[in-house]
């Protein structure tokens, strides 16, 4: 895709790296004088899983908003993949461009079967009037039945969304991922609500998908994000206060501070 | 099997497609034949006064369809869905104005009698062309397609949703009321236009024509019910129901909300103004009446009545509600409205999901009983 010529010149890529991938600098954002994001800054590459925790209100939300197009930032830069400015685009246009989302509050169509959900999301033709007359092809079925199976769904494939138990809907929300085919997935708290054993095969599903996605998981629950074994941002009132893997998160003192010593 | 007849198989189950032929083959066979072929003095005759009025209601029934295309399954409550009713009428109503030529009362070629009254002197410029049926049920399509079109794309892109989206259509519909009660817009002020002679040389007054322009009723009806149905076991009425429950998820998959339900108002709008250019010959007269705020908000009542959401219900709820109305007015009149407020509120409270509702969880206590019976003889 190319940028559309109303878009103010981009600064030169000086320091943009060709693999990365989604690119935050100094993104600011304020609801009514509360700064949810304080020039938060970011980098995350192609092919990476990465983990971002953080208090409450510490800005996880607001910055999935920012990248998925529903808040738009009052400074800083957006850029995915090739330099696109996500900052000038909607909803629907970044998630066709290839970024995927699933909802801290798992938000699936109740009313629909889980086939159904799964067949909505999958990846195609968005345009009305073909998605009017266009049926289901084999490859397609074949695609929602090996993510039906992927997310242990397979028995659940006629039942109404709505009916599922909540750690199944949160599958399902990752199922619907899975078929949309993005370039990048954010997840926002995926195992809120889980068993441990749901918790648990949840970590194991991520690492597949992980294989062969870029991925951004927010989450509190400190021990699941022991488990994902990945690079970690640390986010407090609206900034990046550490980044590293566990070890290194673990043992920083201003984490401690405002987070793990809590 | 085709792809196209195979898809049009799969619009119904066994049991709806019996249900479809049975009522089409009473409503387009065995109601004529009882008009034009029993004798007017045997007790199975149905006179041509009931044909009209059953016409009517099912110009109303498809009112209702298009009203719960966008409020059943893409959770949009237009409560101003008269104006494109009231617009395909007018459309109609152009027509059959033109056709009575030098019969009218002042006798002008070509000017309607409300013109020459108002002393002007040459048709306005958009009363061209309406001398042609076929431009005019164009007309009575584009025109309710093109405002719907342009009111949704407004409000939908400004993502006007919920009661705010049906207090604009209120006021959408009051307004063209407004207008149209104005003798300067040209369309016959409050007397609206009446009067007509005939309808592509057919005699309107003849009980004949009349029993035609039901059969076509109703066959636009089964016509615009499988249409709707087409367009709800698509893919598109699968994300009509996702953006019903889960607007903004729906966003985030990919799809343009606006553009779906710009799509499917459009199209419900087309359907309305088809409705009303029906019901227009049927009844013999298209005035701002219409456009009372209070009719659009009766249709809402039909679907809810009926069920929304299920088309099938919605139709027969426009059906029901006529004809207790027809029933009620000629019995007290004035406990007409008192009726329907209190049905509307019995309806919402003791059956949200209508007369459809009430059926088809009477159908499952049944078969359930049906179940645990057998069950009891087994272990019996």
């Amino acid at each position: 895709m190319s940028l559309p010529d109303s878009s103010p010149a981009l600064p030169e890529p000086h320091h943009i790296a060709p693999e990365t991938l989604l690119y935050l600098d100094g993104v600011s954002v304020s609801f009514d004088g509360f700064q949810a994001l304080n020039s938060l800054s970011l980098i995350i590459d192609r092919g990476e899983m990465r983990a971002i925790i953080g208090p409450n209100g510490a800005g996880k939300t607001t910055m999935m908003d920012v990248v998925t197009g529903r808040t738009r930032p009052d400074h800083g830069e957006v850029l995915f993949a090739d330099r696109i400015d996500l900052t000038a685009l909607n909803e629907t246009e970044i998630a066709n461009l290839g970024i995927g989302r699933k909802f801290q509050k798992p938000t699936v169509f109740e009313n629909l079967t889980v086939f159904e959900n799964l067949s909505l999301a999958l990846k195609a033709d968005r345009r009305i009037l073909t998605v009017l007359f266009s049926g289901i092809s084999v490859e397609q079925t074949e695609r929602i039945e090996q993510a039906l199976e992927t997310t242990r769904l397979t028995a659940q494939r006629d039942r109404a969304a709505g009916s599922l138990s909540h750690g199944q809907k949160q599958w399902l929300e990752i199922g619907m991922l899975l078929v949309q085919e993005p370039d990048l997935m954010l997840l926002d708290e995926p195992v809120a609500g889980m068993t441990d054993a749901e918790t648990e095969q949840t970590v194991g599903l991520l690492h597949e998908i992980s294989r062969t996605h870029s991925l951004v998981v927010v989450e509190h629950d400190m021990n699941f994000v022991r488990d994902l074994d990945c690079r970690i941002t640390v986010l407090d009132e609206g900034q990046v206060i550490a980044e590293g893997p566990m070890d290194a998160i673990q043992s920083d003192p201003r984490v401690i501070e405002v987070y793990l010593g809590r | 099997m085709g792809p196209l007849s195979s898809r049009l198989f799969a619009l119904e189950s066994r049991r709806g497609w019996t249900v479809f032929m049975g009522l089409a083959a009473v409503l387009m066979v065995v109601v004529p034949v009882l008009n034009l072929a029993v004798p007017e003095n045997s007790w199975l005759h149905v006179p041509t006064f009931w044909v009209t009025t059953l016409g009517k209601f099912l110009c109303f029934a498809m009112l209702a369809l298009a009203l719960d295309l966008i409020w059943g399954y893409a959770g949009i409550l237009s409560l101003g869905h008269g104006a494109f009713f009231g617009l395909g009428g007018y459309a109609m109503g152009m027509y059959l104005m033109r056709q009575i030529g030098e019969r009218s009362v002042y006798g002008h070629p070509e000017l309607p009698d409300f013109m020459v009254f108002l002393n002007w002197k040459e048709l306005p410029w958009y009363w061209y062309g309406f001398d042609s049926f076929a431009f005019a049920m164009l007309m009575a399509m584009l025109v309710p397609g093109a405002l719907a079109f342009v009111f949704g794309w407004l409000a939908f892109r400004s993502r006007i949703t919920g009661v705010y989206f049906s207090i604009i259509s209120q006021a959408m519909v009051f307004a063209m009321m407004l207008a149209f009660f104005r003798n300067e817009m040209g369309f016959g002020g409050n007397n609206g236009l009446t009067d007509f002679k005939d309808l592509l040389g057919f005699d309107l007054s003849a009980s004949t024509t009349k029993v035609g322009l039901y059969v076509i009723s109703a066959l636009m009806l089964g016509l615009v019910y499988l249409l709707c149905r087409y367009v709800v076991t698509s893919k598109l009425g699968r994300v009509l129901i996702a953006v019903r429950d889960a607007e903004s998820r729906v966003r985030f998959l990919g799809y343009s909300v606006t553009r779906a339900k710009l799509f499917v108002f459009t199209l419900s709008a087309v359907l309305a103004g088809i409705a009303g250019a029906l019901y227009v010959p049927q009844v013999g007269i298209i005035n701002p009446g219409e456009f009372t705020p209070a009719k659009s908000i009766e249709v809402a009542i039909w679907v809810a009545v009926g069920g929304r959401g299920t088309l099938f219900g919605a139709a027969a709820g426009a059906v029901a509600v006529n004809g207790a109305k027809s029933l009620l007015t000629g019995i007290a009149p004035e406990i007409w409205l008192f009726f329907l407020g209190a049905l509307f509120i019995l309806v919402t409270l003791l059956m949200p999901r209508g007369l459809v509702g009430v059926v088809r969880q009477w159908r499952e206590r049944r078969a359930i009983s049906k179940a645990s019976h057998s069950d009891s003889h087994v272990s019996a």
